[in-house]
């Protein structure tokens, strides 16, 4: 009990800065430091914020941008794992995929943005392709790396218990790249949000990344601020859940 | 009374492997003669470089001999070996009732015969309270009485083990190798056992082979007398321990000497 009394209070502890850091945001412009119209006061942003949770937009800007980026994150995923893996376990996919992704991996992805559009048009389909390129990349490149350290006394105890190509892929490299896979799939997290929040600025009528893009057109700053303050709320819960998942999905890793 | 069941026989004849290195070729194991009678415990021991491990390796198809043949009849037996690692041989990702079964799991055993048969190994060794537990909760001797369960469950005609207790403090180190004696016994698998302990040798084995380096040859195969079952502290006492343990020494100490020289030079 102790223990976790001291954890809480740490944890309150680091509350500290942030709170005061809009408390004194606050106080300036109750003081006329600062102009409202461009800078709202904190407590502007929670009526705007209140406001537009109550008519459903929010909610709605809110579900279209995590049906993105989930949707892409899982296209990009789940296919660079598996690669990533072959990558490690077979010679010959690595030779064809290695040029590939030292070309490709360097590319800012939201640069793709132009070309999506042309290939897959103005609706969710582009921002989902860019959302699944950009997070292929961090994905393969750490599953690779993961699956070709893993220790080779582990390949050689598969090997002497009569492992098969199948066996090794499913129950040896997989796992053994498996703190890896979830340091890349991390990375590729934040790298999601950003790619689609980029690409909602351009060529949509809805998403987190269209609010704050409309509201900067029509000088809308207290809405502008609503979209930042609602997508970083989106990226702590979603980081959250990531390490609760992730640390029943490796119960070996100590620490 | 059922028939005895005696473990694989090998017969190693002429057996050399050769490394290549930047710096050319590096002779790990030179004319290699062994052979091992089914049910026989064979003790390895030698300085680090004598190929001893490599010896192992080749015996457990995990690297190919350069010259020479191995040939090993295990009739009767499904599976010819399985091996036990020095250390970290445990997958981490798996608890121990998976790392046990995992030989099992690979030959396609029924789900049902599986967990017999883990069962059993786990507790033939000692940690049925601790299937659940994954390796880093373990300490080093129940880590390596896992790996050792892990290769008697799958029913081998033959033991590879390297160094399996090196890494245990004495007094674990003692009570494991009481034990593997013990299950030895009741199954009797051909093992071959590779130790950098003399004592560890002479306690365990039928015959001990001693193994010198650079390259790596056979230098001396000695016939271990005494009686079973042996307990360290009534060999210790023996003249007799103590004469083939200093004879061991001698040989490997002149061959420690040798090298060294030959490396100042």
């Amino acid at each position: 009990m102790k223990v976790l009394s001291g954890k809480a209070r740490e944890r309150l502890l680091y509350l500290i800065s942030p709170i005061a850091l809009i408390a004194l945001w606050q106080v300036l412009l109750m003081l006329g430091i600062g102009d409202r119209r461009f800078i709202p006061a904190p407590s502007d942003i929670a009526q705007r914020f209140v406001k537009l949770v109550a008519s459903g937009e929010l909610a709605w800007h809110v579900g279209v941008t995590l049906y993105r980026v989930s949707l892409g994150y899982v296209i990009g995923a789940v296919p660079a794992v598996a690669i990533g893996l072959l990558m490690a376990m077979f010679k010959p996919v690595r030779i064809f995929f290695d040029p590939l992704i030292a070309a490709l991996f360097p590319i800012p992805k939201i640069a793709l943005m132009p070309l999506l559009l042309l290939a897959f048009g103005f609706g969710d389909a582009s921002k989902v392709a860019l959302v699944a390129i950009a997070v292929f990349f961090p994905v393969i490149v750490n599953t690779y790396v993961g699956a070709s350290n893993i220790d080779k006394i582990y390949w050689d105890v598969a090997k002497n218990y009569g492992a098969s190509q199948m066996v090794m892929f499913t129950r040896v490299v997989f796992f053994g790249a498996l703190p890896m896979i979830f340091a890349g799939l991390r990375i590729a997290l934040a790298v999601s949000f950003i790619v689609l929040v980029a690409s909602e600025f351009v060529a949509t009528k809805s998403g987190i990344g269209y609010l704050i893009w409309n509201s900067w057109e029509l000088l809308q700053v207290d809405i502008m601020f609503v979209g930042i303050v609602t997508i970083g709320i989106l990226g702590l819960i979603t980081s959250v859940i990531f390490q609760e998942i992730e640390r029943k999905a490796v119960p070996w890793k100590t620490e | 009374m059922a028939v005895e069941r005696r473990g694989a026989a090998v017969d190693i004849v002429g057996l050399g492997k050769e490394f290549v290195s930047g710096q050319g070729r590096v002779v790990a194991l030179d004319d290699i003669n062994l052979h091992v009678a089914p049910g026989e415990f064979v003790c390895i021991v030698g300085p680090s470089g004598c190929g001893k491990s490599t010896l192992l390796r080749i015996l457990a198809r995990l690297a190919k001999e350069t010259s020479g043949t191995i040939t090993v009849e295990a009739p009767g037996w499904a599976i010819e070996n399985a091996m036990v690692f020095q250390e970290h041989g445990l997958f981490p990702w798996m608890n121990v009732e998976a790392n046990v079964g995992f030989g099992l799991m690979t030959r396609r055993v029924p789900a049902a015969e599986v967990a017999a048969r883990v069962e059993a190994a786990l507790k033939l060794v000692g940690l049925t309270k601790f299937r659940r537990h994954y390796p880093h909760q373990l300490s080093g001797g129940m880590r390596q009485r896992s790996a050792i369960a892990r290769a008697f469950v799958t029913d081998p005609g033959m033991l590879l083990m390297d160094e399996p207790l090196a890494a245990l403090d004495a007094q674990n180190r003692v009570i494991l190798q009481a034990e593997l004696v013990r299950i030895w016994e009741q199954t009797r698998k051909t093992v071959i056992y590779i130790t950098h302990s003399i004592e560890e040798a002479l306690l365990l084995g039928d015959r001990t082979v001693v193994m010198t380096a650079q390259p790596g040859r056979i230098k001396q195969i000695i016939d271990v007398p005494f009686a079973r079952p042996r307990d360290l502290i009534t060999l210790s006492a023996s003249p007799e321990f103590g004469r083939l343990k200093l004879a061991i020494w001698q040989v490997l100490e002149d061959e420690v000497m040798r090298a060294r020289g030959e490396e100042e030079a």
